[in-house]
């Protein structure tokens, strides 16, 4: 039995199965995101004056991840015009750069990531913090590239490059001392939560067009229509994945 | 979408590429804001957040094809942006709410 409107469209709609299915899906997803997003709305409005980080993350990288991505954008859509003009190497040619845009993003997010896992928060005992990257770690010693602080309030505010110096604390002096991952504050825990899960977007979405690319493209000689729309729809969740990352940049790193 | 003639669909790729200058011309005029701000800093953010919904209106328009898309697709989309509206109101509206004896002054 053939499932009806699997390549053509819908008389009545105009839409054929997976285009409707992923339209549906987009909208739940806009729930999923639009959920968090108001949470952290949320958090931010309601944050004291002074007490809600700035300048904390990297702003020239995500430019650059955000370059990258609306590059991606593009040769999706490349992609799918040269389905439709039947040129399979320019097809090749534009998914392959859709794939090596979705492993640089991650690459660079990664980074970035592993970043903030090196970067700690030491409380001394004599009151004061020591904060910056981690360069060494003995069981006598640290070495931290960073600043002294004397509240957390100055840590809201990111120490120009030029205020940074190696610090060496020994072990004795050390209350407590925490890295910058989710669990560190909340603006950091919205942080991961947020770019984590547009991360598996990616990862996923880089799946899809990988096989589509690779073993799915067989389809492109037995049932070309068909391909066509599976570039379209990948091509519209992929789109979307650029659509949220257009808000996460400025909303995480600019504001 | 299923029928395009091919010059349609090179003119789309030509669109694309505009879009993507732009996209990128605006991106870097919010980073542009945000090393130098304006001397209110709420005008600072509304600045960015209005240039961020200019990106997604250019993204959503031209390469997902939304302006062209069918009646069904507007109806999800018109449903989506009720019931994401709603969510962000709730949420502002739940930040004036603050339940009776729970701040401190």
């Amino acid at each position: 039995m053939d499932i009806p409107y699997t390549v053509e469209a819908r008389p009545d709609t105009g839409l054929y199965n997976a285009k409707l299915g992923i339209w549906l899906f987009l909208a739940s997803e806009v729930m999923l995101f639009g959920g968090l997003f108001s949470s952290y709305i949320l958090e931010r409005v309601g944050a004291d004056a002074g007490t809600w980080p700035h300048g904390w993350l990297n702003v020239p990288l995500g430019t650059l991840n955000t370059a990258i991505l609306s590059l991606s954008a593009i040769t999706t859509l490349m992609a799918w015009v040269a389905c439709k003009t039947r040129n399979y190497g320019q097809f090749k040619l534009f998914h392959a750069l859709t794939l090596a845009c979705a492993i640089a993003f991650l690459g660079v997010k990664g980074y970035e990531y592993h970043d903030k896992f090196m970067h700690y928060e030491v409380q001394l005992k004599d009151g004061r913090i020591v904060d910056g990257h981690l360069i060494e770690s003995k069981p006598d010693h640290i070495v931290i590239h960073g600043r002294y602080v004397q509240s957390h309030a100055e840590l809201m505010q990111a120490a120009p490059a030029a205020q940074l110096s190696e610090i060496e604390l020994k072990t004795g002096e050390i209350a407590s001392m925490d890295n910058y991952g989710p669990w560190h504050n909340t603006y950091l825990a919205m942080y991961f939560t947020l770019t984590g899960l547009h991360a598996l977007h990616i990862l996923g979405g880089a799946i899809v067009i990988g096989y589509l690319w690779s073993f799915g493209s067989k389809m492109w000689y037995t049932d070309h229509q068909r391909f066509t729309n599976r570039i379209e729809v990948s091509g519209l969740f992929w789109h979307f994945v650029d659509l949220v990352w257009i808000f996460l940049f400025p909303v995480l790193y600019l504001t | 979408m299923n029928d395009h003639p091919i010059n349609e669909l090179k003119e789309q790729g030509r669109r694309g590429l505009c879009v993507f200058a732009v996209v990128m011309c605006i991106t870097l005029a919010m980073v542009g804001v945000f090393y130098l701000p304006p001397a209110n800093w709420d005008i600072g953010i509304a600045m960015i957040l209005g240039a961020a919904c200019v990106n997604a209106f250019l993204l959503l328009t031209y390469l997902m094809h939304f302006i062209s898309e069918r009646k069904l697709i507007w109806t999800v989309f018109a449903f989506t942006l009720f019931f994401f509206a709603g969510l962000m109101f709730l949420t502002l509206y739940a930040n004036h709410d603050m339940p009776m004896g729970t701040m401190h002054h």
